[in-house]
């Protein structure tokens, strides 16, 4: 049995032009990698893009500099930036 | 509660947009243990320990950096004042330069940029190690290219060192001539009042008092501030102080999470988070451009200094909020060649060296990076260096100088660094020598403590 970990949240952010496909070519890169989505958080602010999405790094198949490379690819193609980050970032600038 | 969208967004575009970055980590080592009285010997342990640490520290960077999104900029290493590792050795500058050399190799191998502290503390009196390193400078520095040299030539409770402080001139002039565009003087700054913590380069050392290891994180935020500052053209300056404090504080907080993890990854003991505002070239980053944002026509204009004050009052209040541990100099950098505000402010000629020097007595950490006619002579450069030093010295702070005398070059030239160190315009400079005040010689007496009136 796989060793059991505790969860590891990240934040992905991703902005740009909205165009189809951003959320399923993300949510299938995660998939394959085990990287298991936990909550989805999107706008769309005149044409623009604005997502957020937790995803849960724990049991996943590759560690964070090969899914930002990943990201990476899938921004340039898709001309949108996108961000990933440890969630505690997050809670460490915006809570006391 | 969770972390909202807005969030989420205000810290991505910090990095994105506004240039957040933690400036540098900085791993102090203590080097006391690697003493000998040979000094082949004393260099192979030197090299040994900053390689394997110097290569910790850059793995373990760029897993952070990745893990956060948040870039580190520069990885160094400061290490115990090489004066102190001279003092058993023969009295020969070759040695000291020997060292130099060894700290030069060893971050080539560990792809670590600067390494700080082939330096002395000289502030009530020299040893013949210490006049010995204060000897090697000029040949130490020029002959290396990641080493960076520090002096403490005066402190409140010992005064000034006027001797050690002649001497320094002299040194300054010499490697000046040896280095293009006397560049090597941007590898040295002198000090009142030096920090043993102090993470930012060229100054940095690990302090005697310092345990084997500290971790140190120097972060660095002008876009940020601007930033906001800008959001808030109209609000008074309560309300201004209260917005650069918040923004301080999250920046403060990112800093202090990056340094406990980095700690903790090289089973090291977390130092401090020096939360000093830290420009560079790129546009926006820019402390000079702050105080214009809050309304000064132009840096160095009436109105520049109060408006430096309440900025560095708010840095220093939001940070301490965020952060138990923040220390090191932890004022503002305005160095003139590294800042593009300052660099337009001394070509508009809205600032003159004596402005700099009072906006030095509220915030900065001293006249940083300015350069003067290369036929400026060693006392002029040392009645500048003591000058500055005594505003250290009676305010209770630190202050220090990084001056470099451009060889052949007159005022109002512009000189090109290349890199992080910019361009600077050289600045006007006073050229009636102050020799007879500075070859008195002696040590300027430490100030009363009472009577602050």
């Amino acid at each position: 049995m796989a060793k059991k970990q505790a969860s590891q949240i990240c934040i992905v952010t991703v902005t740009g032009v909205d165009k189809v496909g951003i959320i399923a070519r993300l949510a299938n890169t995660m998939a394959q990698k085990n990287i298991n989505i936990v909550d989805v958080n999107q706008k769309i602010m005149k044409e623009y893009f604005v997502m957020t999405m937790a995803i849960d790094m724990a049991a996943a198949s590759i560690d964070m500099a090969k899914l930002k490379k990943q990201l990476d690819k899938i921004a340039s193609e898709m001309s949108l930036k996108i961000t990933v980050q440890d969630e505690t970032i997050f809670k460490a600038m915006h809570r006391i | 509660m969770p972390i909202s969208v807005e969030e989420v967004f205000e810290t991505v575009k910090m990095t994105l947009d506004h240039h957040f970055d933690i400036r540098t980590v900085t791993l102090g080592v203590n080097l006391k243990d690697c003493m000998d009285r040979n000094v082949t010997r004393l260099c192979g342990r030197i090299k040994q320990r900053i390689i394997e640490k110097g290569k910790l520290l850059n793995r373990f960077a760029d897993e952070t950096e990745n893990k956060y999104g948040i870039p580190i900029t520069n990885r160094r290493i400061s290490v115990t004042p090489v004066a102190l590792l001279l003092e058993p050795l023969p009295q020969q500058k070759k040695a000291a330069v020997q060292i130099a050399k060894a700290l030069d190799y060893a971050a080539k191998k560990a792809d670590i940029d600067f390494v700080g502290g082939f330096g002395a503390m000289v502030q009530k009196g020299m040893t013949k190690a210490d006049e010995n390193l204060i000897d090697a400078i000029p040949e130490a520095l020029s002959k290396t290219e990641r080493v960076c040299g520090f002096l403490n030539l005066a402190s409140t409770s010992a005064g000034m060192n006027v001797n050690a402080v002649v001497k320094i001139g002299k040194k300054l002039k010499e490697l000046a001539r040896l280095t293009k565009n006397g560049i090597g003087c941007a590898k040295i700054a002198v000090f009142a009042n030096v920090p043993e913590d102090n993470p930012f380069m060229a100054g940095a050392h690990h302090g005697i008092g310092e345990s084997d290891f500290a971790l140190n994180i120097g972060i660095s935020g002008p876009g940020v501030v601007r930033d906001v500052v800008v959001k808030n053209p109209d609000c008074d300056l309560t309300q201004l102080s209260e917005v650069i404090k918040r923004t301080v504080f999250k920046i403060t907080r990112a800093g202090e999470l990056i340094g406990r993890e980095m700690a903790k990854l090289m089973n090291v003991e977390f130092g401090i988070v020096d939360i000093s505002l830290a420009s560079t070239t790129s546009a926006g980053d820019s402390v000079a451009e702050i105080v214009e944002a809050m309304g000064v026509k132009s840096m160095g204009l009436p109105g520049s200094t109060a408006a430096i004050a309440l900025l560095m009052d708010a840095v220093k209040k939001g940070g301490a909020m965020a952060s138990g541990n923040v220390g090191g100099l932890s004022g503002t950098f305005i160095p003139v060649s590294e800042d593009s505000g300052m660099i337009r402010a001394v070509r508009a000629g809205t600032l003159s060296l004596e402005k700099l020097e009072a906006l030095t007595a509220v915030c900065s950490v001293g006249l940083d990076m300015f350069a003067v006619p290369g036929n400026t002579s060693a006392d002029v450069l040392s009645a500048i260096i003591a000058d500055e030093l005594s505003i250290g010295i009676i305010n209770n702070k630190t202050t220090s100088v990084r001056v470099i005398p451009v060889p052949g070059k007159k005022a109002g030239s512009i000189v090109h660094f290349g890199g992080l160190l910019g361009s600077a315009p050289v600045m006007k400079t006073p050229q009636i020598t102050s020799s007879k005040f500075v070859r008195r010689k002696g040590r300027i007496p430490a100030p009363i403590q009472a009577l602050r009136n």
